[in-house]
């Protein structure tokens, strides 16, 4: 058989999709809208890792990365950088300060010119932020002056707060992990780069595949759209000499088309997508548009498998159809659907999943063909059983009220065709609940408590220097209600190299009673706390009378080694739960005891109580930090900061899943006014001999009910289970989540009663004696 | 004019237009019980308005219709239909059986319609389908059964009520005359035992000549011809 | 009518060729058979006899005394039997009519300016009326009245038929009718 013959069918086929007036247009629009949403997802999805590899190129390509980095003298060609992140409400500020230290000092990339002590690059993201209203807290903690924006190369997303302010007198602090001096930007020494998320990759890859398969699901029922006026055109052309085969042919090229104008919807859609991500974060990720560029090969594959695709399931579907000219026969009854290998699709699916239980944690590694399979093979596995269930229930059900009996035996005779209609929505809603699940459930792990007691404090600030007088900067900050400062120093055996460390811990009495409960406690006091650690052979290095050093040096860093002698009245006291969420032991020392010098050398911990009541209490108080030192850190502590990091992606989820819905609501409505419409003179007649409204609107209404309650039960089934499933993969406890299986279900019945709505105005036009006219 | 006396269901003076085009024109019409009558006429001379006017399916623009004594036009779309369900019965040419519900089911329809239970209606559905001679055919669905058989099944399902006037619209149209004429003598055969009057749209003279006696329509009026002789 | 002589001389043949009869049997298994309106009367039979006895078609097989007239028993000649055959064999002329009482009523009609749709009317419930007796009997009746009837119902249904089509047409004919 030629090409041409095939090509010159396929054409018919496509100008038969077009013409037929309205009704033609509705059907080939909604098979294109569904094949365009899933060319859209699949072009989305395959230009994902290519907007992950950019940002990944992107990343090293401006990587400081300050620790590692070997000691190298000043010289022309040298800038020194200093870690200088901060956090504003619940978005992290990537900051760095830069001291060149000569004509050919390195910029990062993005970076024109390198900005002068005072000064700031920032990326146009942090310029519109900083300009903001809402900005202004944060102006007041980046007291330098704007002298450019960083470029595109500079940066991994569009999104992205970042600034590099000049800086004086960064030398002074060279400690190689957070400030560096360096001769250029970029990964030039091997590094292990932060591995993403197996959890997020996980939820990608689920996401992914869960708005697929119902578009697919979608494609395969839209392109059997009109298939009782498709069946009489098709007999109409073999009344007029067309053979099977050609006849056939046609009928592929009739879905071909629709699927023809979806790929245009679908490119169309993507580049909207595209356009669109450039101004949305997830996570605290974005992109620029220029990163979602689907690889040439992967691009051309969905171009051409998704057409070819729409044309094999026509032909496949057409396979049990003898196309006879004065009709289309169904050949003889189907056999009965067979259960077991509807069984083994999901089988398979879950026994694609099971190995991976538990490798969510601790660095683990998902095979994503083995989830993408899995979760696509257990979706699947939904379409699968659906219409097997339907068949079987719908077999079983008794005759009750006339409306129902009427919906009960039309489903008896195509139960086929319900459930395709429905496996949409079910494999949606199981997607949907799985995902939600998994959701919550990591969500709620991320946010599980720490022990850190929100009563006692909830920000904590450290200083590596400054923290003299700082106690009193915080106690005057807005929003600061107390402060407990808890230094700790290094305390050795040696002078150089200690074997034997010591924790000790520096607070007044306020302070240390917060660690531990003591007998009695003055300026002065030393104590020597225990009860909290396994190991505490440090009692032994410890002992009265024993000279030990503060600050010791280490190999490479130097340290000041005061001697410290243990007073002999060591006075003991017993560790308890309380501000840290663990118990510390170790020496406790009041600020009286310490020997003179000592207190430069510690690093501070400022433990904060805010005052609930004043807005944004954490801004100001990241805002005193950076004035103390710009590289100091300020934490906030709370459970519920992790809580909004997937708020974005359930939206998106539920969008997407209302979106797919909606869709496949659209399509059973189209199919439901073609079969009333085929039904319009039995509708009147039997409205002729008396049937009430109230019977034929409700046996509508079972009629779509009957198998979305189906399909519903099944996908929460699925869906549970299926979260449940992923919540193992993922380590975390497996927690139902109701409400979202009440959503769903919510939606999927919401859409029954919206179709059945709408199909009722066309239902009782129909039902008017008109119909039954003949002449 | 009033109805004749005696007369079961009448109709005077009735005016339908379906848009522009003026499909009953003044029409009369009257029927006794367990009279059989013959609207015939050429095509789109009314016939078939005129009988859904008088089964009160359509309602006529003007002029009345009495069934037993009760003015059609005063009664409620609810109770009209609940006339149809209880005293009407129809037999129409095409696309009348629920092509789902088995044949057994179809004839039972009317009375599940008027409440009554689904064991109670099939077995008067059976006694109705053996007098048509279709009781084979119960558990078959209308898809499975010739022509014939299925208008005959059409007819049990309206007779199944017992009920006071059958409408037939071209109750044999799809069918050759062999069988056509079967339906007719089954048709007019039990609606004669039974007293029920049957108004009978055909036009087919062989198929009116069943009837007792016949009205013609054309452009919209009605002529009795026993009358005017 | 000759062809009504006719095909009396043959149905006669016909149904001596099961067997020699009276001629008073003859006439008795023709009316049961095909003589529903119209018996036949003995003398037509007597006379019909004759001639298919001159012609050689039949002979006497035998005569009996009796009370009343003289019996003879008639049986069909080989030269009969052929007859018979070559009757049915050959098809009948179909009859058209092109003279009909009917056309020429409605024409007449026209002419003066009557009402024809009336006379149409009147022509349908008079034919109507002939058809309800004959569906009657058809009911009533065995399989050979049922063919009987149905072949007079039919040519009663084109009548009407040509009847519907001419009321159809009133208006084209009156136009012809009054401008020839």
């Amino acid at each position: 058989m030629s090409i041409r013959q095939w090509s010159r069918d396929l054409s018919m086929g496509v100008r038969f999709a077009f013409g037929g007036g309205r009704e033609g247009w509705t059907r080939a629009l909604l098979t294109a809208v569904g094949v365009g949403l899933g060319v859209a997802l699949l072009l989305l999805s395959t230009s994902v890792p290519n907007a992950l590899a950019v940002r990944h190129d992107r990343d090293k390509a401006r990587a400081d990365h300050t620790f590692s980095q070997p000691d190298r003298p000043k010289a022309d060609n040298t800038v020194i950088v200093a870690d200088a992140n901060t956090t504003f409400g619940e978005r992290d500020v990537r900051g760095r300060l830069l001291e060149p230290e000569g004509p050919r000092a390195p910029r990062p990339p993005g970076v024109d010119r390198l900005p002068r002590a005072g000064e700031m690059v920032v990326s146009p993201a942090l310029k519109d932020l900083l300009a903001s209203g809402d900005g202004k807290l944060l102006r007041a903690r980046l007291p330098y002056r704007i002298s450019g924006t960083i470029g595109e190369r500079g940066l991994v997303g569009s999104h992205e707060l970042v600034y590099y302010a000049g800086a004086e007198g960064l030398s002074a602090r060279l400690d190689r992990s957070s400030v560096a001096r360096i001769t250029a930007f970029g990964d030039t020494v091997a590094v292990t780069v932060e591995r993403t998320d197996p959890i997020l990759i996980l939820l990608i890859l689920v996401v992914f595949t869960v708005l697929l398969m119902p578009v697919a699901v979608f494609i395969a029922a839209a392109v059997r759209f009109g298939g009782e006026r498709r069946d009489r055109r098709l007999a109409a052309l073999r009344l007029v000499g067309s053979d099977s085969r050609t006849t056939r042919r046609i009928a592929a090229g009739e879905a071909l088309g629709g699927s023809l104008l979806g790929l245009v919807l679908g490119a169309a859609f993507f580049l909207m997508v595209r356009q669109a991500a450039g101004s949305v974060e997830l996570m605290g990720v974005s992109a620029f548009p220029s990163y979602l560029t689907p690889s040439p090969a992967l691009a051309l594959l969905v171009a051409g498998a998704v057409p070819a695709a729409s044309v094999l399931v026509t032909l496949f579907t057409l396979r049990g159809v003898v196309i006879e000219p004065l009709g289309v026969v169904r050949t003889a009854k189907p056999a009965r659907r067979r259960l077991w290998w509807r069984l083994l699709l999901p089988l398979a699916g879950l026994a694609m999943l099971y190995p991976m239980v538990g490798q969510g944690r601790d660095n683990g590694y998902f095979n994503q063909y083995l989830v993408v399979g899995g979760v696509m093979l257990l979706l699947v596995g939904v379409t699968a059983l659906l219409p097997w269930i339907v068949e079987a229930v719908v077999g079983r059900l008794g005759a009750g009220a006339l409306s129902w009996q009427l919906a009960v035996r039309r489903l008896q005779l195509s139960s086929g065709t319900a459930a395709r209609t429905v496996n949409g929505i079910a494999v949606a809603v199981a997607g949907a609940i799985a995902l939600h699940m998994l959701f919550s459930g990591v969500e709620g792990d991320y946010t599980k408590p720490t022990g850190q007691d929100l009563q006692r404090a909830q920000m904590q600030v450290s200083l590596d220097r400054g923290a003299i007088g700082a106690v009193g900067k915080f106690r005057s900050t807005k929003g600061v209600r107390s402060v407990t400062q808890l230094s700790d120093i290094d305390l050795g055996d040696r002078r150089e190299n200690p074997d034997q460390g010591v924790p000790l811990t520096i607070g007044d009495c306020t302070a240390l009673r917060e660690l531990a409960s003591l007998p009695s406690c003055h300026d002065g006091d030393v104590f020597a706390v225990t009860g909290a650690e396994p190991d505490e052979s440090w009692t032994s290095t410890a002992r009265p009378g024993r000279t030990l050093y503060i600050d010791p040096s280490y190999e490479g860093s130097p340290g000041e080694a005061i001697a410290w002698k243990v007073p002999g009245t060591l006075r003991h006291g017993t560790s308890v739960d309380g501000l840290l969420g663990y118990r510390r032991g170790g020496l406790m020392m009041t600020p009286g005891a310490l020997p003179p010098g000592a207190a430069e050398r510690a690093t501070t911990q400022l433990y904060l109580r805010l005052d609930r009541s004043v807005p944004r209490a954490e801004e100001y108080v990241r805002n005193t930090t950076a004035g103390i030192d710009p590289m100091a850190d300020a934490t906030l502590w709370s459970s519920t900061r992790e809580s909004k990091r997937f708020a974005s992606i359930r939206t998106g989820l539920y969008v997407g899943a209302a979106c797919v819905l909606g869709l496949i609501g659209a399509s059973l409505l189209v199919s439901q006014l073609e079969q009333l419409r085929d039904r319009r003179k039995l509708l009147s007649s039997l409205v002729a001999f008396g049937t009430r409204r109230r019977t034929l609107s409700l046996s509508v209404l079972w009629q779509t009910a009957i198998p979305i309650a189906l399909g519903l039960l099944l996908a929460s089934a699925v869906g549970l289970g299926l979260g449940a499933l992923l919540l193992r993969m993922a380590a975390t406890s497996v927690r139902v989540d109701w409400a979202s299986v009440l959503a769903m279900s919510g939606i999927g019945a919401g859409v029954v009663l919206v179709v059945t709505l709408l199909s009722l105005p066309p239902l009782l036009r129909l039902m008017r004696p008109e119909g039954l006219r003949t002449e | 004019m009033t109805a004749p006396a005696g007369s079961l269901l009448a109709a005077q003076g009735l005016r339908k237009a379906y848009g522009p085009t003026l499909a009953l024109d003044g029409a009369e019409f009257s029927i006794h019980p367990g009279e059989v009558v013959a609207v015939m006429g050429p095509s789109g001379s009314g016939k078939s308005t005129l009988l859904h006017c008088l089964a009160g399916i359509v309602t006529p623009d003007e002029g009345s219709i009495t069934y037993a004594g009760q003015e059609l036009a005063t009664l409620s779309d609810a109770r009209r239909s609940a006339l149809r369900r209880s005293e009407f019965g129809f037999v129409f040419q095409f696309g009348q059986l629920v092509p789902e519900l088995t044949c057994v089911e179809n004839v039972a329809l009317p009375l599940r319609l008027n409440g009554v239970s689904r064991k109670e209606a099939e077995r008067a559905a059976v006694a109705w389908m053996e007098r048509l001679e279709v009781d084979d055919l119960r558990r078959k669905r209308p898809g499975e059964v010739s022509g014939g058989q299925g208008q005959r099944v059409a007819v049990a399902r309206a007779l199944v009520t017992g009920p006071r006037v059958v409408f037939a619209d071209e109750p044999t149209g799809a069918l050759d005359s062999l069988n056509g004429e079967r339906v007719m003598e089954l048709l007019t055969d039990a609606a004669r035992s039974g007293g029920t009057a049957v108004v009978l749209v055909t036009h087919e003279a062989r198929v009116a000549a069943y009837s007792d006696r016949e009205i013609v329509v054309r452009d919209g009026r009605s002529r009795d011809m026993e009358r005017a002789v | 009518m000759y062809s009504r002589v006719m095909s009396i001389g043959h149905t006669l043949l016909g149904l001596l060729e099961s067997g020699p009869r009276h001629g008073y049997d003859l006439k008795r298994a023709f009316d049961e058979k095909f003589g529903h309106d119209r018996p036949l009367h003995y003398g037509q039979v007597y006379s019909t006899m004759s001639r298919l006895l001159k012609n050689g078609l039949v002979e006497v097989d035998g005569i009996e005394a009796g009370d009343g007239p003289e019996r003879k028993r008639y049986a069909i000649t080989e030269a009969g039997v052929t007859d018979v055959e070559r009757w049915l064999g050959t098809p009948e002329k179909p009859e058209p009519y092109l003279q009909s009482t009917l056309y020429t009523k409605v024409v007449l009609a026209l002419l003066t300016h009557r009402d024809a749709a009336d006379i149409l009317d009147t022509q349908r419930a008079e034919h109507l009326r002939s058809m309800r007796i004959l569906t009657d009997r058809k009911r009533k009746g065995d399989l050979a009245d049922q063919l009987i009837c149905d072949h007079a119902l039919f040519h009663l249904e084109a009548d009407l038929r040509w009847l519907e089509l001419t009321a159809a047409r009133l208006d084209k004919l009156r136009q012809a009718v009054v401008s020839a």
